[in-house]
């Protein structure tokens, strides 16, 4: 164990040009164990945020038909694939390659003759880069559970690699590439992203649902709004377990660094999911007399996208305020949106462009050392509002836009026959719950 | 002989089978099914949004039996599957042309 930890030592070392003097002969340093473990533990959480792909898979099929469940399982496995993909070949050096306050230009393909050593701290360009891929496909796959029930699969597949490629990166550019967010009199503050990935997602998912249309049978010959019951209340609960399991690769991997932090960071992201999940679960309750499963999801989510934002710059008892706070916003989010058209069949616009917008302007009142309510001044709530405006307008115009193109050429969305039938079979040749054949049927 | 079929809620289910059994029935059939009655459905609460839900699940149970056994086996399923509420279902008796058993070829009672 004691060699194996002297030999990993020696590879980072290498890796980090820690040393001049040749590594091999070189004694551990503290520099090269810190080196060391800052990288594990982010490919470590990177995994963690990987994981919550299979969290937003589970939510989304949960809260949707039987009859479409292959269909949501594919766009989530096919945004991830992608977005890989177009992250990789073009997205990243957008996001972290040189070039000016709103974009990067130069990098392509992971390039290291431009990402030298360096330029991540400790971390490497392997490191850096499986983190903020996570970061990216979890961007993309938000949209996936707005758009469900009777999005085309081929125009899916179209946005997905165009937000993971473009929308994305352009914003991450302007705030964590160093672009004209970061260069603010007082920076933003958004540590690991409720408005610069969940606040993409949100918005793009919004102006989705609004170029589509609502679902057949979503509302009643006067427009009122009908529930339309998910097939699988245990899939959902079960991805928002994964997607709060995978948020501490989130949060506190945003740190960048395996350090003292990391811990603080876990506990006010614990404490704002849980917030969430509790106030919403008696915010439905108080409104409808039943304390509905789904929503406490939503509010588990909300609290989480919340304290995204603020979640290394806040006390506990922020975190459980932006927690709390969102918990109940998600709630009349989701029921506004319902009441005004937007057919968002998991909440994807609420929990994401909403607590996210709000976790981020809280940020602004509470930060313990720049926030409006600990005698930091109106600065950092006014570069918060710069930052959510900014973000909300460039997103839904180029989102818009994108979607506006898909339907105006390839169609945005199925023909009513197949919504009617489920897209399982005519978008991907058979049921997500196949029947059993038998031998003789087969012959 | 006659078919025995009755409707009745799906937890009541073991309860008639027990009933069955001691008024001496060798076997029943039970489908899950759906279905709406002088009720109509119910309304449901989903996040928020109201939906109706047009048909309630029941349970389908078929006997087969002698014509002298009916009375004893209505009264059994009945006394079983009542609770007073709405939706405790219906019991309806049809004729019976013929019974086989498929093993060995028995037929009417025989094959019961």
């Amino acid at each position: 164990m004691r060699r194996r930890l002297l030999h990993v030592g020696a590879a980072a070392t290498l890796l980090t040009a820690v040393s001049a003097s040749p590594a091999w002969a070189q004694e551990v340093s503290a520099e090269s164990v810190q080196a060391t473990l800052d990288n594990i533990w982010i490919v470590v959480a990177a995994v963690l945020v990987i994981l919550m792909q299979a969290g937003f898979a589970l939510v989304e099929a949960g809260l949707t038909r039987a009859k479409n469940v292959a269909n949501i399982m594919m766009k989530n496995l096919m945004d991830f694939s992608a977005g890989v993909l177009a992250f990789g070949a073009i997205g990243f050096a957008i996001a972290f390659g040189s070039g000016n306050d709103f974009f990067g230009m130069k990098g392509w393909f992971l390039d290291p003759g431009h990402f030298t050593e360096g330029t991540f701290g400790n971390l490497s360009l392997a490191t850096y880069f499986l983190f903020q891929v996570a970061f990216a496909a979890t961007a993309a796959t938000i949209v996936s559970g707005a758009m469900a029930e009777r999005t085309k699969f081929k125009s899916y597949f179209v946005y997905s690699f165009v937000i993971t490629a473009i929308i994305y990166p352009v914003v991450v550019h302007w705030l964590w590439g160093g672009g004209w967010l970061a260069k603010l009199s007082t920076p933003m503050i958004d540590f690991a992203g409720s408005t610069i990935v969940h606040g993409v997602g949100g918005w793009a998912a919004l102006m989705g649902a609004l170029v589509l249309g609502p679902r057949i049978g979503k509302y009643d010959s006067e427009g009122r709004p009908r529930a339309i019951p998910g097939h699988s209340i245990p899939f959902a609960i079960v991805g928002v377990f994964i997607l709060f399991i995978g948020w501490f690769g989130f949060n506190p991997g945003s740190q960048l660094a395996a350090d003292a932090a990391v811990p603080r960071i876990a506990v006010t992201t614990l404490i704002a999911g849980a917030a969430g999940g509790v106030l919403a679960a008696f915010t439905i309750w108080l409104k409808t007399g039943v304390p509905d499963v789904a929503m406490a999801g939503n509010g588990v989510l909300g609290g989480l996208v919340g304290i995204t934002a603020g979640t290394a710059n806040v006390s506990n008892w922020g975190a459980f305020i932006i927690g709390a706070l969102a918990g109940i916003l998600v709630v009349y989010s989701v029921i506004f949106f319902d009441r005004r058209g937007i057919d968002d069949p998991v909440g994807a616009v609420s929990v994401h462009g909403v607590c996210g917008a709000f976790g981020t302007l809280m940020v602004g009142l509470l930060a313990t050392d720049t926030g409006l309510f600990y005698g930091g001044g109106w600065s950092q709530l006014g570069s918060q509002v710069i930052g959510v405006v900014a973000v909300f307008v460039f997103v839904t115009v180029t989102s818009g836009a994108l979607f506006y193109a898909i339907k105006a050429t390839i169609g945005l969305r199925v023909p009513p026959e197949e919504e009617i039938e489920g897209l399982d079979v005519v978008e991907h040749g058979s049921p997500g719950y196949g029947p059993d054949v038998s031998a003789l049927s087969a012959g | 002989m006659k078919l025995i079929t009755a409707v009745v809620r799906p937890h009541k289910v073991d309860e008639v089978k027990e009933a069955l059994r001691k008024v001496g029935v060798k076997g029943i059939t039970v489908t899950e099914v759906k279905g709406f009655g002088r009720q109509g459905g119910h309304a449901e609460t989903y996040r928020g949004a109201e939906y109706k839900v047009e048909f309630m699940p029941k349970a389908k149970l078929e006997v087969l039996a002698d014509a002298a056994d009916t009375e004893a086996i209505t009264a059994a399923i009945r006394s079983a599957a009542v609770t007073g509420q709405i939706g405790d279902g219906k019991i309806w008796v049809t004729d019976v042309d013929a019974v086989i058993r498929i093993r060995t070829g028995e037929q009417d009672r025989e094959a019961l």
